[in-house]
């Protein structure tokens, strides 16, 4: 099958197709890790999993070994997690602080800034070996915004900022909310599903989903009760798909269940209405009525393309995909919170994630097992298709409508053709690529 | 305390915690969650932190009774889709060490090992549970259990959606 005929998006008479060799085929998953994975901007990690000078982590990022440490100037420094001399990988755990990197093989010595400062029997080596060569290497391009480290391997990349385009100004949206910065704290929800990496991209965007999916997720929010005293949601216009340039797309709604920011709900206590109300004041005081509206008492679940999503809900989930197979992916998920809360109100938030989120949730076990059962599914006929169409001819796509799977797709599809950039929106006359 | 009576303690303790076993296996969580104080606490932290607080961490599970009782309810409903049709699943408990505290209640600490077996899969959950037991009457009452995985992350499972 031709790349080009993979998706049938058919702006004029509302038909959105994708077929199901996107989620089965090598080949296609192959020809992704060159044309998207290859070529995009990748998340690496949060700057405060590395406070402090000689912190490090270690990422598996598009199939590559990486790790990013903090080194002595300050600065958070990425590399390739193979040794210069002959492969093997320096960082060997997880998480940890370091001085210096030794290479447990022949043991050579890294500083915490890549140089190459000790080689055991280093006048072995004739006179053209030079230390300053065999540095531990970085990938092409690193950039960080509002805290946020990303790689990428195309040296030719946009810069970050122009790639986020307008997931920037929902980024923003997210780290506003503290008055400290944000901090992901320690551990992370680590598990992995048996279905193809974009399926779980488009399932963190999908509101169609949550009722018959998450109904006892749902039936047990209800079931403590909400709070709509004084509530001037209902003046507000519903949630919304947004597809936001680049292939990143959000599904923001109104949120009633609760915000551990600054929208109080039964499940969070009395006692912590006060200092709601007082978070609420202060938000807005800085950012005026309605950015404060927007970051109490909306939620976003935000998909920075290709494959992390900024899960901004019942508490803040940083969720990226690593693509293993066709029919596998890896998962890792941290929480972000604001760096100013502590005690009360960070246990409320603590528990607030736990409820929905996380494969201990009330939620997330259901999205892993419909996930595997769409896999499982697509084995049927060789020859299918699954509709995104949803609100395509609707003035306004609400978030039960599927516009933001659909900038998704998009994106997409125009990269797998070897195109930068797709016309994401729905109903534009011409439609295809730009 | 003489050896009669630590073996003697061990065996009720044992007794019990093959009891709770029997009762996941065979999904009577209703009455499982009936061992529990009421102001119990159930935790599971996640596999990269297994010391995590849960105050302070991410960790994958912190029920107080009341979310306990949910998620009891929530796993007998039909629409917890991850388990329906539910998993088989066999309990194995073993290495039980049993220490008194000073205020009276029992820290108790087993290895067990879980098998689940569900839509053509089969893997363990292996690790350590801790409890912390009351003496309630005659009876045991759990009144906090941390159960960490030995796992290194969830892969083989892709959730932790039956009790651990
Ligand atoms: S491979 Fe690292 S020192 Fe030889």
């Amino acid at each position: 099958m031709d790349i080009q005929d993979l998706i049938i998006d058919d702006r004029d008479r509302g038909i959105f197709r994708v077929h199901r060799s996107c989620m089965t085929s090598f080949d296609l998953f192959q020809r992704e890790r060159e044309l998207i994975f290859n070529r995009c901007w990748i998340y690496l990690g949060h700057e405060s999993e590395v406070e402090n000078p000689g912190d490090y982590r270690r990422r598996t990022v598009a199939g590559r070994p990486l790790f990013f440490i903090r080194s002595k100037d300050g600065r958070v420094r990425v590399f390739l997690n193979s040794c210069p001399h002959r492969g093997a990988m320096v960082c060997r755990r997880g998480a940890g602080n370091a001085k210096t990197l030794q290479c447990f093989y022949h043991a050579w010595t890294f500083s915490t800034s890549g140089e190459l400062i000790g080689v055991p029997g280093r006048e072995a080596y004739g006179p053209r070996f030079k230390r300053s060569e065999h540095g531990l290497k970085e990938p092409p391009r690193v950039e960080s915004y509002r805290g946020f480290y990303f790689v990428s391997f195309n040296p030719k990349v946009e810069d970050l900022v122009t790639y986020l385009a307008g997931a920037r100004d929902y980024l923003d949206l997210v780290v506003d909310q503290a008055e400290e910065g944000m901090r992901v704290i320690s551990g992370s929800n680590k598990y992995a599903i048996s279905a193809n990496w974009k399926l779980l991209a488009e399932n963190s965007l999908d509101g169609y989903h949550l009722i018959p999916t998450h109904r006892t997720y749902v039936d047990y929010m209800s079931g403590l009760g909400t709070d709509d005293s004084g509530d001037t949601l209902a003046s507000r216009p519903p949630g919304a798909g947004r597809a936001l340039g680049n292939g990143h797309c959000v599904s923001e709604n109104i949120s009633r269940n609760g915000r551990p920011i600054a929208r109080w709900h039964p499940v969070f206590g009395e006692e912590a209405k006060p200092r709601i109300a007082r978070v609420r004041r202060r938000l807005v005081k800085k950012y005026g009525e309605e950015r404060a509206y927007r970051m109490a008492d909306t939620s976003r679940n935000l998909l920075i393309y290709p494959n992390l999503l900024i899960m901004d809900f019942v508490a803040i989930s940083i969720r990226y995909i690593e693509p293993l197979a066709p029919d596998r992916m890896d998962v890792t998920a941290w929480h972000l919170v604001p760096r100013e809360e502590s005690g009360a109100a960070l246990a409320t938030r603590l528990d607030s994630y736990l409820t929905f989120l996380g494969p201990g949730g009330f939620a997330t076990p259901d999205d892993v097992e419909v996930l595997e059962s769409c896999q499982t599914g697509f084995r049927a006929s060789g020859n299918a298709w699954s509709d995104i169409s949803r609100g395509m001819l609707k003035a306004d796509p609400g978030t039960a409508d599927e516009l933001q799977m659909r900038g998704f797709w998009r994106q997409w599809h125009a990269n797998m053709q070897g195109l930068s950039q797709a016309n994401a929106q729905d109903g534009q006359p011409g439609g295809g690529e730009r | 305390m003489t050896d009669n009576d630590r073996f003697a303690l061990r065996a009720s303790v044992e007794e019990f915690l093959f009891r709770e076993a029997a009762l996941l296996d065979d999904w009577r969580l209703e009455e499982w969650v009936d061992l529990f104080a009421d102001d119990a606490r159930y935790v599971v932290p996640s596999t990269d932190l297994p010391e995590g607080d849960p105050t302070r961490d991410l960790v994958f599970i912190n029920d107080d009774i009341v979310r306990l009782r949910a998620r009891a309810a929530r796993l007998n409903s039909r629409y917890s889709h991850r388990e329906n049709p539910r998993s088989r699943t066999r309990r194995f408990v073993s290495n039980v060490r049993v220490e008194e505290t000073d205020d009276g209640q029992l820290s108790v600490s087993a290895n067990v090992l879980v098998y689940r077996f569900r839509s053509g899969e089969g893997a363990p959950y292996v690790g350590t549970i801790d409890y912390i037991l009351r003496r309630d009457g005659g009876d045991l009452r759990i009144a906090y259990r941390r159960a960490v995985l030995d796992l290194e992350d969830l892969s083989r499972h892709g959730a932790v959606s039956i009790i651990f």
